[in-house]
C-alpha cells in the first residue's frame, strides 16, 4: 500500500509491538485498520459490542467466548496492542528462526505452547488452571446440536475428563491438556495464513 | 460454462439406488420407443385407412361422411413434443443421478448428459427419425447461450470475484488468447505437414477452430472436489475463467468468422490484425458497458414495483435479455453484457423485490439455464451418433495433446507472473488443479455446429474433433480429477481419534473461525471501500426502495420464529439416539471405565453431532440456492441462545459463569426507528459483562446499529442498549447506510441484530429499530419470539451465516 509509512506513524509503539508479536509491518497496518473498522465511534479502544457486531461470530457455537478471550481478566476495553496481542496467538510459526530464538527470551506468542494455552482458556473459565467437568459440559453443550440429550452429554463430558486427567483429580490441568494433544498439528489447527 | 455440477444430497435412497438408476433408464428407454413409434406413426398415419368411424385426419382430406372422431396430427406438435420430451428425458435422468448419493462426486453431472445425449441420438438414428431442426446459429445465440450465461452472472459471487478480479481478468482473457491461438498455430503447422492430408486447412479455420475448442467449462468440475477444501481464491479462478472464457471465446470466434469472411487468407494485413485487437477490446468493454447500464436501468425500475410485485421477475430477466440482443446489434459480446448486467444488477434488485419475486427469479433462471444446456447437450448426443463424421486420426490426437500442452502452458506461465503480483499466490498444487480442470463443454461443441458449411469444407472434421475433445476431457477428466484433488490435499489420516481429540479438534476449528472473522478480509480494501462509500452515498439512494411499514414484518419475524423455536424444541426433545451408557451408575463411581463399543459410540455420537465449522470456501451448487445444513445450523445456534435468554430470564437468576461479576452493568441496544412511527426512543448504553451470562450459551449478542445516523435521536452516548437477539434477514442482506463505511464483513450477513438480555434489571425497553434502508416487502426474514414481557415493539431478524446469503 502506498500509504503505508504515512499510517505506520499512527500505530503507537509499533517497534515493541512488532517485535513482540512478531507481525510484519504490513500486517500490523492492516490489523491497526481492522481494529479501525471494528471500532466504531472512533473510542480508540474495542468493546465488547464491536466484537458482537461481527457478523459470523454469532453464528458461531463458541462466538461469545472467543469474544471473551479478547476481554482477559473481566477487562472492558481492549486496545490496539492486546488485540494483536491476542491475534499473534495464530500467527504462523516461524520455522526459521526456530532454532535461533534466544532461550532467555520468553517465548513468542504464537509458539506451540502458547497456542495451547489460549485454547485452554476457552475451556477453563474460572481461570483455575483446571477444566473441571462441569467447565467440559458447557463446552460440549455449546458444540454439539440440540439432538443430543443431557444424559449423553454428561456422559461425553466424563468420558472426555476421564481420558485426559492423569493424576486422578477429576479435571483436566493445562500440562494434561497438552498431553492428549501431542499428537496433533497444533500448528497447523490453530494459524491463520494471513496473518503472516 | 456451458453446464454446472450439482451435489447429491443425501436423501437416504440407498435402498433403492442400485436399481433405481436402472428403473430409470428402462423408464427413459421406454419413452424414448414411445416416442419413436409415434414417429413411426407418423409415417403410417397418411396412408392408412381405418373403420369407417374411426378416421385418421390425412394430410389431404376430402370431406367425410363422418366426423373424425379420433384425430392424430403429429407433424403439427413436433417440434415441441420432442424437445419436450428430451427435456423431461433429462432431467429424470439427472434425478436418477443424484439419488445414487456417491454418482456426483464420482463424475460431472456433464458425464451423465452426455450419456444420455447419446442414447437419444442413437435412438433417433436407429428409428431413421429425422431430428427437428431446433439447433441452428441463431436459435443458438439467441434463446439457448443467453440463459446459461444469465445464470452464471447472477449466482456469481461478487466479492471474491472482485477480490481476484485482476487474476482473474490476467488468466482468463490471456489465457483464452493465448489457448486459441497457441492450438491454432500449432494445429496449422501441423496440417502443413503432408502425410495427414489436411493441407487444405488454412490458417484462419486452424484458428477459428483453436479459439472454439479453447473454451473450457471448468465449473463442470467443480463440484466433483468440492469435498476437498478448495480455498476461496482457487474457486473464484476456475469460476471467473467459466464466467468469462464463453464470452471470450465467442468474441473470438465472430472476429475471426468475419475475417474468413472479408478476406481471403492472402489479402490479411497488419492492419487487419491490429483492427482485430482493438475490435476485441472494444467489443469487450462495449458489452460490459451496456450491461452495467442495463443493470442499473433495471434497478431503478424495481424500485417501484411494490405493488405489483408479479412483474418483478419479468422485469428483471427482460432487461437481462435486452442487454444481450443491444448488444448483439452492435456487434458487441452480448454475453459480456448480459454476465455484468446480473452483476450489477443483483445487488440493487434483491433488495428490492419481495421475498417470493427473490426466489421465483432464482429458481427461474436455474430452470432456463438448465433446459438450454439439456437441449445443448441431447443435440451433442444427437450428433455423436450418425453419419456426420469425418475421422482423421491426426487431427484429432494432435488436437487432444496440443489442447492439454497449451493449457498447461498458459496456466503455468501466466500464474507465475500473477503470483508476483498476489498477496497469497497460488501454490503449485493449485495451477495443477487449474490445469487439470480445463473439461470442455457443451460451448465448444455448439461453436463447432455452427460453423458455416460455406467457409469451412471440411466442417464434420471439426465436429468430430471437437466431439472427441469434449468426450475425452469430461469423461476421463472430469472422473479422475475427484481423486487427482484429492490426493493432492493434505489429508489426515483416518485413524480414529479419541474423543478428547475429537472435540478439541473441533473446538480448535471454531476458533480459527472465530479469529478469521474478527480478521476480516484483506485484500484491496480500499478500493473495495470506495466503491461502498459510492455506491451508499448515491446509487443506493436511487435505486433501493424507500422502507414500507415495519407491522407486516414484524409479525412475520415472529410467526416465523417461533414456528422454528418449536419445531426445534420438538425435534431435540424427540430425538434420542442409542446410547447404553449407564450414566447414573457412572457418576457415582467417577471413574468407571467404558467398554470399548460404547466409547466408539460416545465418539460417533460426538463426530455427528457437533456443529460444523463455517466453511471459508464457497460452494456452488447448482440444484439448490441454499446450503441446508449449515443455514440450519445458524439458525439453531440463534435460537438456542434466545431460548436460553428467554429462560434465564424467567427464573430470573443471575447467571454465574466464571468470576464473580464486578460491574453488574447491562448493556441494552436499540435501535432507532428509521421511519415516521412514533415510536418512544430511548436507549440506553451500559457496560456489560461477560458473566451475567447463562451456564452454556452467552446470550448476548449484542449488534450496535449505526446511531450516528441522520435520525434524530441521537442521545446514544447516555443511553443503555439492550442487547437483542440479532437476526438477519433471511437470504438477503441488508446493506445497511453505514456512518462511517468501514469495512467490515459484517455487511455480508447484515440485517440488525438485538439480543434479548434477561436480566431482572431490566427495564422495559424499545428497540427501536433502524429499518432505513431495508425494503419492507423482506419480510422472511425470520426473528425470534421475543418473551412477553417485553413489549412488542421489537424487531429481529435472522442472522444468516454470511457466507450462505446467497447462492
Amino acid at each position: 500500500m502506498g500509504s503505508r509509512s504515512s499510517h505506520a506513524a499512527l500505530i503507537p509503539d509499533e517497534d515493541s509491538l512488532r517485535r513482540e508479536t512478531g507481525f510484519s509491518q504490513a500486517s500490523l497496518l492492516r490489523l491497526y485498520h481492522r481494529f479501525r473498522a471494528l471500532d466504531t465511534n472512533k473510542k480508540g479502544y474495542l468493546s465488547r459490542m464491536d466484537l458482537q457486531q461481527i457478523g459470523a461470530l454469532a453464528v458461531n457455537p463458541l462466538g461469545d467466548r472467543i469474544i471473551d478471550s479478547f476481554f482477559p481478566d473481566g477487562s472492558l476495553q481492549v486496545d490496539f496492542p492486546d488485540f494483536v496481542r491476542v491475534l499473534a496467538h495464530f500467527r504462523p510459526a516461524d520455522d526459521e528462526d526456530a532454532g535461533l530464538r534466544d532461550p532467555r527470551e520468553p517465548e513468542p506468542l504464537n509458539s506451540r505452547m502458547n497456542k495451547l494455552r489460549f485454547a485452554f482458556q476457552l475451556y477453563d473459565l474460572d481461570r483455575d488452571g483446571k477444566i473441571s467437568r462441569h467447565e467440559m459440559l458447557q463446552v460440549l453443550r455449546l458444540m454439539v446440536g440440540v439432538q443430543v440429550t443431557e444424559e449423553q452429554l454428561e456422559s461425553i463430558a466424563e468420558r472426555t475428563v476421564q481420558e485426559a486427567d492423569e493424576d486422578g483429580d477429576g479435571a483436566v490441568s493445562f500440562l494434561e491438556f497438552a498431553k492428549s494433544l501431542e499428537k496433533m498439528d497444533i500448528e497447523q489447527k490453530m494459524s491463520i495464513r494471513i496473518l503472516k | 460454462m456451458a453446464h454446472r455440477v450439482g451435489r447429491a444430497h443425501s436423501m437416504g435412497f440407498q435402498v433403492f439406488v442400485a436399481f433405481s438408476p436402472w428403473n430409470l433408464l428402462l423408464l427413459l428407454v421406454a419413452l424414448e420407443c414411445s416416442e419413436a413409434s409415434s414417429d413411426l406413426n407418423e409415417s403410417t398415419n397418411s396412408t392408412t385407412q381405418h373403420e369407417p368411424n374411426v378416421q385418421f385426419a390425412a394430410a389431404s382430406s376430402e370431406p367425410d361422411e363422418n366426423i373424425p372422431v379420433f384425430v392424430l396430427d403429429y407433424d403439427y406438435v413436433q417440434i415441441p413434443y420432442e424437445v419436450t420430451l428430451w427435456i423431461l428425458l433429462a432431467s429424470l435422468a439427472k434425478i436418477g443421478f443424484h439419488l445414487y448419493r456417491r454418482l456426483p462426486g464420482l463424475m460431472p453431472e456433464s458425464c451423465l448428459l452426455i450419456i444420455v445425449g447419446a442414447l437419444v441420438g442413437a435412438i433417433i438414428f436407429g428409428t431413421d427419425h429425422k431430428s427437428p431442426p431446433v439447433m441452428d446459429s441463431s436459435i443458438y445465440f439467441l434463446y439457448l447461450l443467453p440463459p446459461i450465461v444469465l445464470e452464471g452472472g447472477y449466482f456469481m459471487p461478487t466479492r471474491p470475484f472482485f477480490e481476484n478480479i485482476g487474476s482473474i481478468l490476467w488468466w482468463a482473457g490471456l489465457g483464452a488468447l493465448i489457448n486459441a491461438f497457441g492450438i491454432g498455430l500449432s494445429l496449422y503447422l501441423i496440417c502443413q505437414i503432408k502425410a495427414f492430408g489436411l493441407s487444405d486447412v488454412n490458417l484462419l479455420q486452424n484458428l477459428l477452430f483453436g479459439s472454439l475448442i479453447s473454451a473450457v467449462d471448468p465449473v463442470a468440475v467443480l463440484a466433483v472436489f468440492e469435498e476437498a477444501r478448495v480455498n476461496e481464491p482457487l474457486y473464484m479462478m476456475i469460476f471467473g475463467e467459466a464466467l468469462l472464457n464463453d464470452g471470450i471465446s465467442v468474441v473470438l470466434y465472430n472476429i475471426l468468422i468475419a475475417f474468413t469472411k472479408m478476406h481471403k487468407f492472402e489479402d490479411i494485413e497488419p492492419v487487419d490484425i491490429l483492427a482485430g485487437c482493438a475490435r476485441f477490446v472494444i467489443v469487450g468493454v462495449g458489452g460490459v458497458f451496456f450491461g452495467i447500464i442495463f443493470g442499473f436501468i433495471s434497478a431503478f425500475i424495481t424500485r417501484f414495483t411494490q405493488n405489483i410485485s408479479a412483474i418483478e421477475p419479468l422485469i428483471v430477466f427482460m432487461f437481462s435479455y435486452l442487454s444481450y440482443l443491444v448488444a448483439e446489434t452492435l456487434y458487441l459480446s452480448g454475453i459480456l453484457a448480459i454476465t455484468a448486467c446480473a452483476v450489477t444488477m443483483k445487488k440493487y434488485v434483491e433488495e428490492n423485490v419481495s421475498q417470493t419475486s427473490y426466489t421465483t427469479i432464482k429458481y427461474f433462471m436455474k430452470m432456463l439455464s438448465s433446459v438450454s444446456e439439456t437441449l445443448i447437450f441431447i443435440f451433442m448426443g444427437v450428433s455423436t451418433v450418425g453419419k456426420n463424421h469425418e475421422w482423421n486420426w491426426a487431427f484429432i490426437c494432435f488436437t487432444l495433446v496440443l489442447c492439454q500442452v497449451w493449457r498447461a502452458i498458459s496456466v503455468f506461465a501466466l500464474f507465475y507472473v500473477s503470483n508476483q503480483f498476489r498477496t497469497f499466490p497460488f501454490s503449485i498444487k493449485d495451477q495443477c488443479i487449474i490445469f487439470y480442470s480445463g473439461v470442455r463443454g457443451a460451448g465448444s461443441f455448439s461453436l463447432a455446429f455452427l460453423l458455416p458449411l460455406s467457409l469451412f469444407p471440411r466442417k464434420k472434421m471439426f465436429v468430430t474433433a471437437t466431439l472427441v475433445v469434449i468426450y475425452f476431457t469430461v469423461f476421463i477428466q472430469g472422473i479422475t480429477i475427484g481423486p487427482l484433488v484429492r490426493y493432492l490435499d493434505v489429508k489426515k489420516t483416518n485413524k480414529k481419534e479419541s474423543i478428547n481429540e475429537e472435540l478439541h479438534i473441533r473446538l480448535m476449528d471454531h476458533l480459527k473461525a472465530g479469529i478469521e472473522d474478527v480478521c476480516g478480509q484483506w485484500s484491496h480494501y480500499q478500493v473495495r471501500d470506495k466503491f461502498k462509500k459510492f455506491d451508499h452515498r448515491y446509487l443506493r439512494k436511487i435505486l433501493i426502495r424507500k422502507n414500507l411499514p415495519k407491522s407486516s414484518i414484524v409479525s412475520l419475524y415472529k410467526k416465523l420464529e417461533m414456528k422454528q423455536a418449536i419445531e426445534m424444541v420438538e425435534t431435540g426433545i424427540l430425538s434420542s439416539t442409542a446410547f447404553s451408557v449407564p450414566q447414573l451408575a457412572q457418576r457415582i463411581q467417577g471413574t468407571k471405565r467404558l467398554s470399548p463399543e460404547d466409547v466408539e459410540s460416545m465418539r460417533d455420537l460426538l463426530t455427528h453431532n457437533m456443529y460444523q465449522v463455517r466453511q471459508r470456501t464457497l460452494s456452488y451448487n447448482k440444484y439448490n440456492l441454499k446450503p441446508q445444513t449449515s443455514e440450519k445450523q445458524a439458525k439453531e445456534i440463534l435460537i438456542r441462545r434466545q431460548n436460553t435468554l428467554r429462560e434465564s430470564m424467567r427464573k430470573g437468576h443471575s447467571l454465574p459463569w466464571g468470576e464473580p461479576a464486578s460491574a453488574k452493568n447491562i448493556r441494552y441496544l436499540s435501535f432507532p426507528y428509521g421511519n415516521p412511527q412514533p415510536a418512544s426512543r430511548h436507549r440506553r448504553v451500559a457496560e456489560f459483562t461477560d458473566n451475567d451470562s447463562s451456564d452454556s450459551e452467552l446470550p448476548s449478542i449484542m449488534f450496535k446499529e449505526h446511531s450516528q445516523r441522520d435520525l434524530p435521536q441521537e442521545r446514544y452516548p447516555t443511553q443503555e442498549i439492550i442487547p437483542m437477539k440479532s437476526l438477519y434477514r433471511g437470504r438477503k442482506p441488508t446493506n445497511f447506510r453505514y456512518q462511517r463505511n468501514t469495512s467490515q464483513e459484517e455487511h455480508v450477513g447484515q440485517g440488525r441484530r438485538a439480543a434479548l438480555r434477561p436480566k431482572p434489571l431490566f427495564r422495559a425497553v424499545d428497540e427501536e429499530y433502524e429499518s432505513g434502508e431495508e425494503s419492507a416487502e423482506e419480510a422472511s426474514a425470520i426473528g425470534p419470539g421475543w418473551p412477553p414481557e417485553h413489549r412488542p415493539s421489537r424487531e429481529h431478524h435472522k442472522s444468516h451465516s454470511p457466507l450462505l446469503r446467497r447462492k
